[in-house]
């Protein structure tokens, strides 16, 4: 499609260090194009919105892998299409093995049960009219995963108990809630499919810092109890950092820097990495007096049409002239620390 | 510093159908010429409501300032009428919104926006409200202002409409700019660029700032003094310094303590705040705070603290004020 499909279709995925598990999902070569389109009774393409465009990673049995970046870089299309809600314009998903999108879809029917997703906004994800108690368990009832309308219903306050509400909620709507609460609604839901793997899409964003906090521990106590493979799509750096493995940081639908948590806080290399963490205020008056600030000047282009070479070479502060012509190769500087930039 | 706006046991309350909901509840708090003063609190405790009423922008019905005093400079706000009122909006106090989507009127130009309170206010002609508008644009970072007079919002960003919002709002050079979540909307990049913005164009031209938000992260960059409210009031208050180092309000404290921080190692659990905030229609006596608080005592639940002074310029309203610690249990 472009020199970008080229450059990044040669690189290979980064590889699981010996001693780790085997891989949950692998995303290869990801690429979801949207086509813009004029005209209402003969609708003609005349763009298309890069909002993935060719990214490579992977998620291991039990890991939490972050995945961060600003409005538009592409993370919830990223999960979207490991949802199969989007079918990816080139690229593959491969589950335990399989590639899901060669799936029919009653092939994909128990996939949408091992994968569950979380959203963001804990007021327009559960339907206004249902009751909590049918929100929960018509998932189970869908996937007959317990045919017994009782035992469902047993089930619900078992689940509802697990993510720390009280039974009285099975019999309130979702308006009677507070967002924490249907947040947690949201979170019983996922887990009535006995998941194996789940999309967080901005989980905890919408909700107040003193309910964060309880949500955020709610989904680590979680996953040490299932066993739950995370993909946690956010853009608050401090949260992934408090709660992911590995990291991967995108900018206009592309993939510029992954590292193990720590590696990636503690050493960034990725000139936009450095500069999202600089951007986050430090809830400390006296750090923030001393810290040296360097404000990342422009903002983020369109992804329609995304600057050539370098995407992020016109708002980087050590570009030089080749960033705006060849594409940086995804290159692994450090065991298991990938970076896409050559001037690092 | 001179003070400037002197707010003094404001009430502000919303009639609806489930009862009287006391959204504003006895805030009192001064801003000085010049500085920096942060509303922090989470969803519905009252922080935007206080600030909307400083400006007499709550919608009556359902809401009414029914007590206190907004002096500005010298003038109760309360008790001017519709006419004078109209004159100190956007001209001696302006306003800077969270929605930068939905808070300019997407029909009219970026120009006709910046250009109508200049002429409204200064009685400026067409050329020198246009000359002034460019000027405007060009000092909240706009490139080609002349060329964005005429376009509209829905040309711009959300990080360029927030600079217009920003624009507008020191147009009349006014006195007071309130700041209702100026960057929630935005990307933590642009964040940094429209904060920024607005602490160096405050200090040139020694604007005070009412910054009311939810990030702490951000009062600590930005504010000279912090005011922390909970369901209506404000419980603590103080420089940001003594608040952050030294908080002295149980909820304060927890507040810092359940966010994870890019600077400290991480830990192995955060500490979030128990529980969910009070119904503000149905707040029964003692402190609203207490079904949440570690550090509850019997004399917490019948009767409501007072905002006093713990050590000079650092104010709390808490029983126990002299007895927390950061372990979160009482010393006995």
């Amino acid at each position: 499609m472009n020199k970008a499909s080229a450059a990044m279709a040669t690189e290979s995925a980064p590889a699981p260090r010996p001693g780790l598990q085997e891989n949950l999902i692998e995303v290869k070569n990801l690429r979801m194009h949207f086509p813009v389109t004029e005209g209402v009774l003969i609708p003609k393409v005349v763009a298309r919105v890069k909002a993935v465009d060719g990214i490579t990673f992977n998620i291991k049995k039990g890991e939490t892998l972050g995945l961060v970046g600003e409005s538009g870089c592409g993370k919830t299309t990223t999960g979207r299409c490991i949802l199969q809600l989007e079918k990816p314009t080139s690229g593959e998903i491969i589950y335990n093995g399989v590639n899901l999108n060669n799936l029919s879809g009653k092939e994909l029917v128990p996939y949408r049960q091992k994968i569950q997703v979380i959203f963001q906004d804990p007021y327009s994800s559960l339907n206004p009219r249902m009751k909590i108690r049918k929100i929960i368990s018509e998932p189970m009832r869908v996937h007959n995963i317990i045919a017994d309308s009782k035992a469902r219903d047993k089930r619900v306050l078992e689940l509802l108990n697990v993510v720390g509400l009280s039974a009285r909620f099975a019999d309130r709507y979702p308006h009677e809630m507070s967002g924490g609460q249907r947040q947690r609604v949201g979170i019983a839901r996922a887990l009535a499919m006995n998941p194996e793997f789940i999309v967080c899409d901005e989980a905890v964003s919408a909700l107040d810092v003193s309910i964060q906090a309880q949500v955020i521990n709610l989904l680590e106590d979680l996953r040490d109890e299932f066993g739950l493979t995370y993909l946690f799509i956010a853009h608050d750096l401090s949260v992934v950092r408090h709660l992911c493995h590995r990291v991967a940081v995108m900018y206009l639908g592309n993939m510029v820097e992954l590292a193990e948590c720590d590696e990636l806080f503690d050493n960034p290399m990725h000139p936009y990495t450095k500069a999202l963490l600089n951007a986050v205020p430090i809830p400390d008056p006296t750090i923030e007096a001393r810290r040296e600030h360097k404000i990342i000047k422009g903002e983020i282009p369109s992804p329609i049409n995304p600057p050539p070479g370098c995407v992020f070479h016109p708002r980087c502060e050590i570009a030089v002239d080749g960033c705006s012509k060849a594409i940086p190769e995804f290159r692994e500087l450090r065991p298991g620390h990938w970076v896409a930039c050559t001037e690092v | 510093m001179a003070t400037l706006l002197e707010i003094e046991g404001l009430q502000t309350q919303f009639f609806t159908s489930a009862g009287v909901v006391k959204a504003v509840d006895g805030v009192s708090y001064t801003v000085n010429e010049g500085e920096t003063v942060a509303v922090v609190g989470e969803s519905g405790c009252g922080k935007s409501v206080s600030a909307l009423s400083i400006l007499r922008l709550v919608a009556d019905p359902p809401g009414k300032v029914v007590g206190g005093k907004i002096k500005f400079q010298g003038r109760d706000l309360l008790q001017l009428s519709d006419q004078e009122m109209r004159d100190v909006r956007g001209n001696d106090i302006a306003m800077v919104f969270q929605e930068p989507m939905t808070s300019l009127n997407p029909v009219l130009s970026i120009g006709l926006q910046i250009t109508e309170t200049l002429q409204h206010h200064l009685g400026m002609s067409d050329e020198e409200a246009n000359a002034r508008a460019v000027e405007l644009l060009g000092m909240v970072g706009i490139s080609e202002p002349q060329r964005r007079l005429n376009q509209f919002p829905h040309h711009l960003s959300g990080g360029m409409r927030q600079r217009v919002m920003i624009a507008i709002a020191l147009a009349c050079e006014p006195k007071l700019i309130i700041a209702d979540e100026p960057t929630t909307a935005l990307d933590v990049t642009i964040q940094a660029q429209i904060l920024e913005l607005m602490k160096n164009l405050t200090r040139q031209f020694g604007v005070a700032l009412i910054v009311i938000t939810h990030n702490l992260g951000v009062v600590a960059r930005y504010a000279d003094r912090v005011n922390v409210m909970y369901a209506g009031k404000v419980i603590e208050m103080g420089s940001a310094k003594d608040v952050y180092h030294n908080p002295k309000h149980p909820y304060t404290l927890a507040l810092l303590r359940s966010v994870p921080r890019l600077d400290l190692p991480r830990q192995a659990k955060l500490d979030p705040v128990e529980g969910q905030p009070p119904d503000l229609a149905r707040l029964g006596p003692g402190c609203p705070f207490r079904p949440r608080c570690r550090f509850a005592v019997e004399r917490c639940a019948h009767e409501n603290p007072m905002l006093e002074q713990v050590e000079s310029g650092h104010f709390s309203a808490c029983w126990e004020k002299n007895n927390l610690t950061s372990a979160g249990k009482a010393v006995s």
